[in-house]
């Protein structure tokens, strides 16, 4: 096609503020004098809910999905109906990241029943047998910096057979005892999670060491909520029968987008939790979980 | 046109040589020199300036101004205009040739040259662990989701393939080559190395990366660990590759409003390259499993100069601490190395983390004893020396990076950890080979010493002093200590039981004998060899060692005498009986001879030995021996030959090239440098008997001649034929022996219709003409001083070699006949004089001879009158189109042959002359500038006394008209 369409931010990594002016320049490139009939730019912020089928029968979950809740939405006219000159053709825009009502702007996060997303959108509507143009651009909104009302402190853990729960025959299960700290659970979003895990002994060899990365949903209200824990990611910090006695490291970037600090609305929660996971070689799983309070500073 | 009757000039050669003398001129030299630098005050400022090129301009000091070479580069020169432009990276997908220039300046700069570079090893690596087992390359594709394991099932589809996807390379695809043999494994990844190149190149960056992912992942895999280190080479090329691109894409993003500055800071990236690039670190971060995210990262390690100033330092730290997290010793000890090599590439100076990792590699060097590791040698059925080897080059390059340039006391430190390590031989083995050899060297002892105690199942212990030996070849031990090593070491090696090992061992140990040590040592070293060597003809596979023992031996031995007075080094040098090695090994030996004899020898025992040598050399060669080979040997052995003399016992002199011509009858430059030899020796006696030749040394001249007259017939060449019979008959008249000379001269007549029309020139046919010309004009000049043979006819060898002329066939539409008889009248006429311009001492010319009798110049007379009627003859039958330019050409040089030799005088040759003159200017092909020249010389003769007939001459000749 001859024309395009597009939206340019003047952020490189499109990360924005509340109370800050989203800025940039819509590009629109023709061969020929374009006719049309107005372009304008809209912007939203939408919390998409979801229940998952686990919660609630399944098609309840199809027609029941929460509704959106709307954070922020704004139009403007950027050129009236008319030519556009053959060639590039940059027009300048920006718009106020102001919140609606008393609401708040919401960090974004993309997960999976719960969706906050920022979208700007611009529209080049133009006249019969022409379709219209549209052109759509997701920028990130991180909240303001919050002071993180507890100084980190380290979480020492042991773990042994007699420290585990859930397990079935308790005799059947091989000695190990492994050692280790995370050095905060309270974590900055941006620092990496780190801490140290030690292998003191196994009477089994080890087959993996894993870090599990959780996020935890919540969904609805006091009468009725939906909570689910559903994985990010998981990283590998030990392969194979790692020598005993000497500490490995533990070590996990928050993957952007898809953490956030932690979220608790009247509507819905986001909270994130952290499983290490130790597979044995006789295929044995052992997972110490612990939760994670997410905070950008 | 009738005959003509010829008049030889009378010449005075004495008179004419004086009026030749040019006047010397002076010289004014503070004037003016041809070569002198002009020197110009007010130096004119050149325009454009170089640009910081370094490239050498061609004035200095004195500042030249009008110098056309230099104008010509005014601005800036061409090279360096194109270094210039490939310094900024135009193409963004490619690596510019600039930028890697100047990784290496920079590595230059702060790696010395004295660090011995990844890039030597890698071969040595890849030559050296091999494999015939069948090997598999899985590039699993999202075999994560098969592992359910997760306590949560309910993830979306959506969200799973977008966080897998970096796992996958295509999508849902699983491809599992198996049974592949090593060099299918080889192409197969380098296949992948490419389709990582074309991915990239068409922008398919995500999935370059899932490429390098897959390749990284088969590091955690050992199975067919033999391979293992060659298989690390592979992919970390790849790696290599890969960290390459992202790096220079991220440095062409930066360079928007000008290119980055060499030494540039974090602070001058612009947002747009450091988002992309913290993007690549957060993909990377999020790589499920732990050693392909180790590997990618540490091939991007570089790239964390544009987001922070310290933080290649802080990456190689935690990527240090992460590698504990590998269960697998090797592929462990692999990873450490790969981050040694980066972080040596990218940040040299950062030791700490070097040192860790080596600190960290012994904490974790229990892990290599351990049960897994048993548990799969027992399955892959690999014996525990083998498995330890496969340790050696990672730990050699990790130590090596931590040694380099490392002071004393941290070498010491490292020393005194591994010595607390139980069964540290792995360990020992790379201290000794990766330390400063200047270190191991002064603690030689100690190292003998800790080499005893350790364990003699583990690591091989021959390969233990192999290593110490290599030491101990570049750097001395103290004085008092080098005999008991040498002992300790000798005790030991001559213990090993496999032919290969032992050889591969004392092959090292040969360089430190030969260095602190005399021949005895060497001797009893040599002999040691050979009692190992010799059973089961174990020699056969060793051929490549064996030839560094003698490649070790010669530099240390330059007295040959001494060399070869070893008893057991010519034993030594029969255990090479496989032939293309055997000339390869008497070749170097005589290359040293060559290169570091410095005077000619008579020894018997160096004559007889590289006799023997340089005849093995010959014998080799075949039917099927190169030419370029068989032009090398020669070389050699006639290097051999100019080295032996006898001083004055010339007889002896003689006799050994009579041997030599027997031994190395195949090599034509050596019987051609034999007969130079020869003639060489008659010369030099003439010069001892200062030309009175006694009656010893007139029959000894005539054995000489005598050689080079049966000698020379075995030549091929025919022309290396009648420059030596023309030689070595120059080389008999001076010796007075008259008889041999004409022989010598009668053969090379003889030979004249064999020589064929085209020769063979450097692989090309070429007519043999100018080279043919060219020996008869050197015959006739000799022919002068050829006195006629009593029993022949007067001019006997003249007249041969006219006969064997005119009896030639020549090329068609040749003047090479012609142009012989017009080369001849001088001959002739010089014949005629008085007194000759040349003569030999002590022989009769014929000018003594027949004392100018008219009998004989008549019978000269007539033979020039004869020739110059062919020459006339010739010139006629040029007379139609395309033959006028020749016929002109020929004319003219007839003309100035007579001018010259004949005595204008005489009318009929006085007008033929201007006849000649004529004929060579009718068709206006002569050369103008020639023609005035050859009047004014005329000019200039006529106004000399008894010339004054050359006046009227000039009346008649006219210049061509330009019309």
């Amino acid at each position: 096609m001859s024309v395009s369409l597009d939206i340019r931010l003047k952020r490189a990594n499109k990360v924005y503020h509340e109370g800050e002016r989203l800025s940039g320049v819509l590009v629109i490139s023709t061969r020929d004098a374009l006719q049309h009939q107005g372009v304008s730019l809209s912007l939203e912020g939408l919390v998409n809910l979801q229940l998952s089928s686990k919660s609630v029968g399944v098609f309840e979950a199809f027609y029941n999905s929460v509704k959106p809740i709307q954070l922020v939405s704004s139009n403007m006219e950027v050129v009236k109906p008319g030519k556009v000159p053959a060639g590039r053709t940059e027009i300048p825009f920006e718009f106020p990241l102001q919140a609606k009502g008393s609401k708040v702007l919401y960090e974004t996060y993309h997960g999976v029943f719960v969706n906050i997303q920022y979208t700007l959108r611009c529209d080049m509507r133009r006249p019969l047998l022409a379709k219209d143009l549209s052109k759509s651009c997701e920028f990130m909104l991180h909240c303001q910096p919050q002071k993180p009302k507890l100084p980190p402190s380290p979480v020492e853990f042991s773990i042994t057979p007699e420290t585990l729960q859930n397990v079935k025959e308790r005799t059947s299960l091989p000695k190990f005892l492994i050692k280790g700290h995370l050095d905060a659970t309270s974590c900055a979003i941006t620092r990496p999670l780190t801490g140290e895990l030690v292998v003191e002994r196994s009477e089994v060899a080890i087959k993996s060491i894993e870090l599990q990365l959780v996020r935890v949903e919540t969904c609805g209200c006091a009468e009725g909520y939906a909570r689910d824990a559903t994985e990010i990611q998981n990283i590998q910090i030990a392969e194979g029968d790692v020598c005993h006695g000497l500490s490995i490291p533990i070590y996990m970037v928050f993957p952007r987008l898809f953490t956030c600090p932690t979220l608790e609305t009247t509507n819905f929660k986001v909270e994130f939790e952290v499983n290490i996971v130790i597979v044995l070689h006789d295929d044995h799983l052992i997972t110490e979980n612990f939760p994670l309070k997410l905070v950008r500073v | 046109m009738a005959s003509v009757q010829w008049h030889s000039r009378g010449r005075k050669y004495e008179s004419e040589w004086q009026g030749c003398h040019l006047e010397g001129s002076a010289v004014e030299f503070s004037d003016y020199h041809p070569l002198k630098a002009i020197t110009v005050t007010d130096s004119k400022s050149r325009r454009g300036g170089r640009k910081g090129s370094t490239s050498s301009t061609s004035s200095s000091s004195s500042s030249v101004a009008l110098d056309p070479l230099s104008s010509m580069l005014d601005g800036t020169d061409p090279l360096s205009l194109f270094a210039a432009a490939s310094e900024t990276p135009t193409l963004p997908h490619s690596i510019s040739a600039g930028e890697l220039g100047r990784k290496r300046q920079e590595k230059e700069e702060e790696v010395g040259l004295d660090f011995e570079p990844w890039s030597s090893k890698r071969g040595e690596i890849l030559s050296r662990f091999t494999t015939t087992e069948k090997l598999s390359i899985n590039l699993f594709m999202g075999s994560d989701k098969s592992k359910a394991a997760s306590p949560s099932s309910a993830v979306s589809e959506k969200v799973r393939t977008r966080l897998e996807e970096l796992d996958d390379l295509e999508e849902g695809s699983q491809r599992e080559l198996l049974n592949l043999s090593q060099q299918e494994y080889v192409n197969r990844i380098e296949e992948l190395n490419q389709s990582l190149k074309e991915a990239w190149g068409s922008d398919q960056k995500v999935k370059a990366l899932k490429i390098v992912i897959q390749c990284s992942k088969l590091l955690s895999d050992t199975s067919v660990i033999q391979f293992y280190p060659s298989k690390f080479v592979l992919i970390t090329d790849i790696l290599d590759t890969f960290g390459g691109l992202v790096y220079d894409r991220i440095l062409t993003m930066c360079a928007d409003p000008h290119p980055l500055p060499e030494s540039f800071s974090a602070d001058e990236v612009n947002d747009t390259a450091k988002e992309t690039c913290l993007n690549w670190f957060f993909k990377i971060a999020s790589i499920r499993e732990l050693v392909p995210r180790l590997y990618v990262e540490a091939a991007l390690l570089k790239c964390n100069r544009f987001l922070a100033k310290c933080g290649i330092q802080e990456t190689l730290q935690r990527l240090t601490a992460m590698i504990r997290g590998i269960g697998d010793p090797l592929v462990a000890v692999y990873a450490r190395a790969y981050l040694c090599r980066v972080g040596m590439e990218v940040a040299p100076h950062l030791k700490d983390s070097l040192n860790k990792n080596f600190f960290d590699l012994l904490a974790s060097f229990r892990q290599i004893h351990g049960e897994s590791v048993q548990n799969q040698l027992g399955l892959q059925r690999v014996e525990i020396p083998i498995y330890l080897t496969l340790y050696s080059p990672a730990i050699h390059w990790i130590l090596q990076c931590v040694a380099y340039r490392a002071p004393e006391v941290l070498l010491t430190e490292m020393m005194d950890r591994c010595k607390k390590l139980g069964n540290n031989a792995l360990l020992l083995n790379s201290v000794m080979w990766a330390f400063r050899a200047e270190f191991v060297a002064t603690r030689a002892t100690d190292f003998i010493g800790m080499i005893k105690d350790c364990d003699e199942a583990g690591f091989p212990k021959h390969l233990l002093f192999a290593s110490l030996g290599r030491s101990l070849s570049c750097a001395d031990p103290p004085e008092s200590e080098r005999l008991s090593i040498l002992n300790e070491a000798w005790k030991v090696i001559t213990k090993v039981r496999g032919p290969r090992d032992y050889i591969n061992c004392a092959e090292i140990w040969v360089e430190f004998t030969c260095r602190h040590f005399t021949k005895r040592e060497v001797n009893t070293v040599l002999a040691d060899i050979i009692k190992h060597m010799t059973p089961d003809r174990a020699f056969e596979d060793a051929y490549p060692q064996l030839q560094s023992v003698i490649n070790k031996i010669l530099p240390y031995f330059h007295d040959f005498s001494v060399l070869f007075s070893m008893e057991k080094f010519l034993p030594f040098l029969d255990m090479f009986q496989k032939d293309s090695v055997r000339v390869e090994v008497c070749k170097s030996i005589m290359e040293v001879f060559i290169r570091h004899q410095q005077e000619a020898t008579r020894d018997p025992v160096i004559l007889n030995a590289l006799l023997h040598i340089c005849k093995t050399m010959h014998d080799s060669v075949n039917a099927l021996t190169l030419d370029d080979e068989k032009r090398s040997l020669a070389l050699l052995i006639n290097g051999f030959i100019r080295m032996v003399s006898f001083g004055r016992d010339f007889e002896q002199q003689l006799s050994f090239c009579v041997e030599a011509r027997a031994t190395f009858c195949n090599l034509e430059p050596v019987i051609i440098h034999l007969i130079h030899t020869v003639n060489q020796l008659a010369m030099e006696t003439r010069r001892v008997m200062k030309g009175n030749h006694s009656r010893k040394t007139a029959a000894f001249v005539r054995a000489c001649a005598a050689y080079s007259f049966i000698t020379i017939p075995s030549l091929t060449s025919i022309f290396s034929r009648l420059n030596l019979y023309l030689l070595s008959g120059q080389v008999a008249l001076a010796n007075q022996c008259l008889s041999q000379a004409d022989a010598f001269l009668k053969a090379a007549v003889s030979i004249l219709p064999e020589v064929p029309r085209t020769i063979s020139i450097e692989g090309k046919q070429r007519s043999s003409e100018p080279f043919f010309l060219e020996f008869i004009n050197n015959f006739l000049s000799t022919l002068l001083v050829v006195p006629d043979h009593p029993e022949q006819g007067v001019l006997y060898l003249v007249r041969g070699l006219l006969n064997m002329v005119q009896d030639y066939t020549w090329e068609d539409n040749s003047d090479a006949k012609v142009r012989v008889y017009i080369s001849a009248l001088p001959l002739l006429a010089a014949m005629s004089q008085e007194s000759y311009l040349y003569t030999i001492p002590k022989v009769d010319s014929n000018e003594t001879l027949y004392g100018g009798d008219p009998k004989f110049i008549a019978e000269i007379n007539k033979l020039c009158e004869t020739l110059i009627g062919q020459v006339l003859d010739h010139l006629k039958t040029l007379g139609r189109d395309e033959g006028v330019r020749r016929q002109c050409g020929l004319a003219f040089s007839l003309f100035g042959c007579l001018l010259a030799h004949g005595d204008l005088r005489n009318n009929k040759l006085n007008q033929l002359a201007v006849n000649l003159w004529n004929l060579s200017h009718k068709h206006g092909f002569c050369e103008t500038r020639t023609s005035v020249r050859t009047l004014e010389y005329i000019k200039h003769q006529a106004q000399l006394a008894d010339m004054s007939h050359l006046s009227d001459i000039t009346a008649r000749l006219s210049l061509q008209s330009r019309a």
